[in-house]
């Protein structure tokens, strides 16, 4: 073994590190990350554990549920990678194809990837935990379709950065949805985060439905509060991170990038 | 009939800046109905530029782009519908087969009887051996000939073309060539051809412009621009052209 060899590719990849704050950050995400939700979940057991019965109903809901979400926005974001990774932009965006038909493309995509994963994950929870995500009723329903519209939201705003910074930025595809998971409430209540993170988990649609889901299965209560509130910021993020989309692209045109692929 | 009238492409005054540097600077041309313009310069002369902003995929800085009458700014589907191209730089999914690949750029352009015209179009550019073959498991040259098929397949009135025949050996080569001649001539298919193989651009261009750092400085028909800038061939007037840093407009 040579060390200069070693030595020698160590340097290829710090290089990599000296101008990319995407993946520097990368480095501290996910720790970052798994210390605030298991820190939020230890305070929410602590503190109700007798008051909350048989909590893995929640958990097992709350992560198909989580998974709806997560599939939608990869649904988005993975469908442009493809693209990226093909080099077939520039045959998309060279053709008639409209920018909002190519967000209907991978919106549609998106919503075969949720259908499919979530009967895969629902069967599985039945089998091997006895636990069938039906017992949210008819609520599941629109549950389901705020969550995939919130996760299209956020694969739509993350396709947009990668646009912008390029295949530097590809791990947002899999990352930027875990920084809305301690916000989204999805294991825990909102009532455990500090009032200051309350304020930002409150404009986010995904806790009202997390909120609503504990509120179906706790005390039964329809959930009509947390849907309106739910619906309506879904509405007014949507049309914000397409004019956002659409502004990137322009952008993009405008400096060349659209074309321009790697590091 | 005007001028305006009587092109297919028209360019005025093309302008692009990335910040300080100009990649294309004032540059204007038209191509003719059936015509092929031959886009001659070194590396870096604005070429890869101008065909992007062509496309509608760079937006210029400044100026025009009006094709079949249409301005490309306010009419970008219209007109895409009835350009395409192919480059040798630009690959196609990898991970789909021929046909497959084939059949997604038809529905792009919204094609009818998409399988007697994929038929069509692989037999003419002799793709029948391969046409089921992932596309990652192409040679070079079966690889070319997919992006023209591509690019053929839409029936197009305008065709970009970065360096076709590049990558082929001169029997490929020629056989293409042979293809866009008959194509140009059955369908009064205008073309736009890049190349550094300067006796394919002689071959080839009814015109040609040349591009040097972003500016055009000649125009004309090869044997016109080799008699202006007294050379004995086109090659030499492109290493004359390439070589000097800051070469008078001939125009």
């Amino acid at each position: 073994m040579k060390l200069h060899r070693v030595t020698a590719l160590i340097l290829r990849h710090l290089y990599l590190y000296r101008r990319s704050l995407p993946r520097i950050m990368e480095i501290f995400y996910w720790p970052f990350l798994d210390l605030v939700i298991w820190g939020f979940i230890t305070l929410y057991l602590a503190r109700y554990q007798s008051e909350v019965p048989g909590f893995v109903t929640f958990f097992l809901g709350a992560l198909i549920l989580w998974d709806v979400l997560f599939r939608a926005q990869q649904g988005i974001t993975i469908t442009f990678l493809e693209e990226l990774w093909a080099r077939n932009l520039m045959n998309l965006f060279a053709s008639p194809l409209k920018p909002s038909e190519f967000l209907a493309a991978t919106m549609a995509m998106s919503v075969m990837k949720v259908t499919v994963v979530s009967i895969v994950l629902a069967g599985c929870a039945l089998i091997f935990y006895s636990y069938n995500v039906l017992i949210i009723g008819v609520w599941l329903i629109p549950f389901v379709l705020n969550l995939v519209i919130t996760g299209w939201i956020i694969g739509v705003l993350t396709t947009s950065l990668i646009m912008r910074f390029g295949q530097e930025a590809e791990v947002l595809a899999w990352s930027m949805v875990f920084l809305f998971q301690p916000i989204s409430c999805v294991f825990y209540p909102m009532e455990v985060l500090p009032a200051w993170l309350k304020a930002i988990a409150w404009a986010n649609p995904a806790a009202h439905i997390f909120e609503g889901m504990r509120g179906v299965l706790i005390s039964g209560e329809a959930p009509f509060s947390n849907l309106v509130w739910a619906v309506g910021l879904n509405g007014v993020l949507l049309v914000g991170v397409v004019i956002w989309f659409y502004r990137t692209m322009a952008y993009c045109k405008d400096q060349g990038l659209l074309v321009r692929v790697g590091e | 009939m005007d001028r305006m009238s009587n092109s297919v492409l028209t360019v005025s005054k093309l302008t692009k800046r990335f910040g300080g540097f100009t990649a294309v600077d004032e540059v204007s041309f038209e191509i003719r109905p059936g015509e092929i313009l031959g886009l001659l310069g070194p590396n870096g002369a604005g070429k890869t530029t101008t065909i992007q902003m062509l496309l509608g995929v760079v937006t210029p800085t400044s100026g025009s782009i009006e094709a079949f009458g249409l301005d490309l700014s306010t009419h970008r589907e219209a007109v895409l519908q009835q350009i395409n191209f192919s480059s040798t730089y630009i690959a196609m999914p990898q991970s789909l087969t021929v046909e497959e690949n084939l059949w997604v750029v038809a529905r792009l352009y919204g094609m009818s009887d998409i399988a007697s015209r994929v038929n069509q179009i692989v037999k003419k550019l002799e793709m029948e051996e391969f046409r089921q073959k992932v596309t990652r498991k192409l040679s070079s040259g079966q690889m070319t000939r997919l992006t023209l098929a591509k690019a053929l397949l839409t029936a197009p009135r305008l065709l970009f073309l970065d360096e076709p025949t590049a990558s082929l050996d001169p029997d490929i080569a020629y056989k293409i060539r042979s293809i866009l001649k008959e194509e140009r001539r059955s369908s009064g298919l205008s073309i736009l051809y890049t190349s550094h193989n300067m006796r394919e651009m002689e071959e080839m261009s009814d015109r040609i412009i040349f591009l040097q750092r972003g500016r055009l400085v000649a125009e004309g028909t090869a044997q016109a621009i080799v008699e202006r800038f007294g050379k004995a061939d086109l090659e030499e007037v492109f290493l004359n052209l390439a070589r000097e840093s800051n070469v008078p407009s001939t125009l």
